[in-house]
Formats: C-alpha cells, sequence, structure tokens
C-alpha cells in the first residue's frame, strides 16, 4: 500500500466515524421520542437494533404515539423500509467481495446486510476505489450500530424520566422527519411527490382510521411512471 | 397509544423481520441485478411522498381531526432551521423548545 492509499483510507476512517457521531445524536432524539408515543426503553431498544433503519423506526412510532393500529404503524415503516432492498442491489456488487477479490462467506454477507441502509450506500458509493469502498462500509456499518443504539438507549431512559408533553417531545417527529426530506427534494418528481403526498394525508386524515393516510399517500411515487 | 404493550411488542418483531428481510432480499440473493427502470424510480420516490405525509400528520393532526396548535409553531422553527442547513438535532430540538414555549405560555 502506498502513502497516498493510507491517507485516502484515513480520510475515509474519518468521514464515516464522523456520521457515525451524528447518527449517535439522532437515535437520542429516536429514544425520546419512541418513549414519549408510549415504548418501553427495551422497546426502543430492541427497534433499534433489529429494525435498524432510522426512518421507518420514526414513521412506526409516530402511528403507534397518534393512536394507530399496528398493522397501519407497520405498512407506513415497511413502505419506507423498502428502499433499503433497492440500496442492498447496489451495494451487492461492491461489499460481497473481500480485498484479495474472493466472495464472503454466507453468514458475513448477512450480516452485512443488516447494514444496508442510506448512511452506508452514501458513504459506500461514494468511493470510487473497490478497496476504499469496502472499508467506507464497513466501518460506517459498525460506528453507525454503535452509536445508533447507544443513542436510543440515553434517550429513551432520558425520555421515561421527564414531562414529555410540557417539554415538547412530540414535535421531535415532524422535525425528525423534515430534516429527512431535504435529500429527496432534489428532483421535480421528488417536489411533486412530497407535495402530493402531504395533501392526500391531509385530506383523508378525517375519514379514514389513524396511520391509514400515511399508507394512502404513497400512490404519490405514480409520479415516478413518466420516464 | 392505544396499543396494548403486547400489540407493540409484535409490531417490533414483524417489522424488524420484514425490514431484514428486505435488507438481505437486495443485498444476498438477488444482487447485482438491476429493476425495471419505471419501478425503480417509483421506489426512489417513496421517502419523499412519506416524510412529507408524515411531516403534516404530526403537525397538523390528532387522531382523526385536522387541528392548529403548539406543534405548528415547532414546525415553523423546524423549517427555518432546515433552511439555513442546520444540523439534525439543532432542527429537533429548536422545534421541541418552540412548541415547548407556546404550551407554557398558552
Amino acid at each position: 500500500m502506498t502513502e497516498s492509499d493510507t491517507v485516502e483510507r484515513k480520510r475515509v476512517v474519518n468521514a464515516s466515524l464522523t456520521l457515525g457521531a451524528a447518527v449517535g445524536v439522532t437515535a437520542l432524539s429516536f429514544g425520546l421520542a419512541a418513549v414519549s408515543a408510549g415504548a418501553s426503553v427495551w422497546q426502543a431498544c430492541t427497534l433499534s437494533f433489529f429494525t435498524f433503519t432510522g426512518a421507518s423506526q420514526f414513521s412506526a412510532m409516530s402511528v403507534v404515539g397518534a393512536g394507530g393500529s399496528p398493522a397501519a404503524a407497520f405498512g407506513g415503516a415497511a413502505l419506507l423500509a423498502v428502499r433499503n432492498f433497492v440500496y442492498g442491489l447496489v451495494l451487492a456488487g461492491r461489499v460481497s467481495t473481500n480485498d484479495a477479490g474472493r466472495r464472503l462467506s454466507i453468514p458475513r454477507r448477512l450480516l452485512a446486510a443488516q447494514f444496508v441502509i442510506d448512511e452506508t450506500t452514501a458513504m459506500t458509493t461514494a468511493q470510487s476505489e473497490p478497496r476504499l469502498a469496502r472499508t467506507a462500509f464497513w466501518v460506517t456499518a459498525l460506528s453507525l450500530f454503535v452509536t445508533w443504539n447507544l443513542g436510543t438507549v440515553v434517550g429513551a431512559l432520558a425520555g421515561s424520566v421527564l414531562d414529555t408533553e410540557a417539554l415538547g417531545f412530540d414535535a421531535a417527529f415532524p422535525a425528525a422527519f423534515l430534516a429527512m426530506l431535504p435529500s429527496h427534494l432534489r428532483t421535480s418528481r421528488g417536489r411533486a411527490a412530497a407535495a402530493t403526498g402531504a395533501v392526500i394525508c391531509l385530506a383523508l386524515t378525517p375519514f379514514v382510521p389513524v396511520g391509514v393516510a400515511i399508507l394512502v399517500a404513497v400512490v404519490a411515487i405514480l409520479f415516478g411512471v413518466r420516464p | 397509544m392505544n396499543m396494548t404493550g403486547n400489540q407493540l411488542w409484535w409490531l417490533i418483531i414483524v417489522l424488524s423481520i420484514v425490514s431484514y428481510g428486505l435488507k438481505a432480499a437486495g443485498f444476498v440473493f438477488v444482487g447485482g441485478r438491476t429493476v425495471p427502470p419505471t419501478l425503480e424510480r417509483c421506489m426512489a420516490l417513496i421517502p419523499a411522498s412519506l416524510l412529507s405525509a408524515l411531516v403534516v400528520k404530526d403537525t397538523f393532526t390528532t387522531a382523526q381531526d385536522l387541528v392548529l396548535d403548539a406543534r405548528a409553531a415547532g414546525l415553523v422553527v423546524a423549517v427555518l432551521a432546515v433552511w439555513r442547513k442546520a444540523p439534525f438535532i439543532v432542527v429537533v430540538l429548536a422545534a421541541m423548545a418552540a412548541t415547548a414555549l407556546v404550551r407554557a405560555v398558552s
């Protein structure tokens, strides 16, 4: 390995660890919000450990907090998780082999699959060199997994001893969703889908069970039909 | 919350299995193959349509009622924070603070 390789690798590792720290803070707000929506500390932590995909977790707890049914809470969260399937397709070619070019064992690929999310995809696909892409994937994956779960524990514990209503913890949900939105609004198609989704949700809310308006809002993806 | 603790556990278990299944299906089982472009374009729009729907649901509705309350102040502050490219935690804390403030004075 040359010196410039080492420098490049250090840069990738630093960026991945910094992202991990930022995600830990997001997890704090997830822990707080989940407890304010009615989950126990254990439930919030289990969700972060096994589901491990932020938008779906926030979405599920948001519907739970509003008094929706388990099915409605599940539906929206599962739809948001569909993008991880697409990320999996993209990452398979970049992360399924080791530095020697050999395919990873099945157990290791099954482990890697748990880490296929927004952040690992962004960090991995940003590297043009295959070895750096693999470094970016694994360092981002492990640093995020640690900080996401730690942040959730701390946030949930804090939320369980504070007056969540008076402190405005319920306002953490819309703010979190809003903060996740900008990268999806870069195209006119994305903006049209977002505007339509919001209008459908508000228009249907009085007429359908809690959480179902969110599910129907997904018809706004039909803006993607036109090439 | 209307759900019982047990129902919430079931939701967590099923959601965990399905979300891992989606990740593994793409990464391990289908692999580097491509999906039809129309389907890919539509799937790419899921976050935009759902996240914005969730924003308005969590700000302007309580169960099945449309409402305008302290959370709207939080959203206004959050929009400003996102527009100024503030970090995630600043957006969330600013929205919480604005909502708590309006609740305290009203």
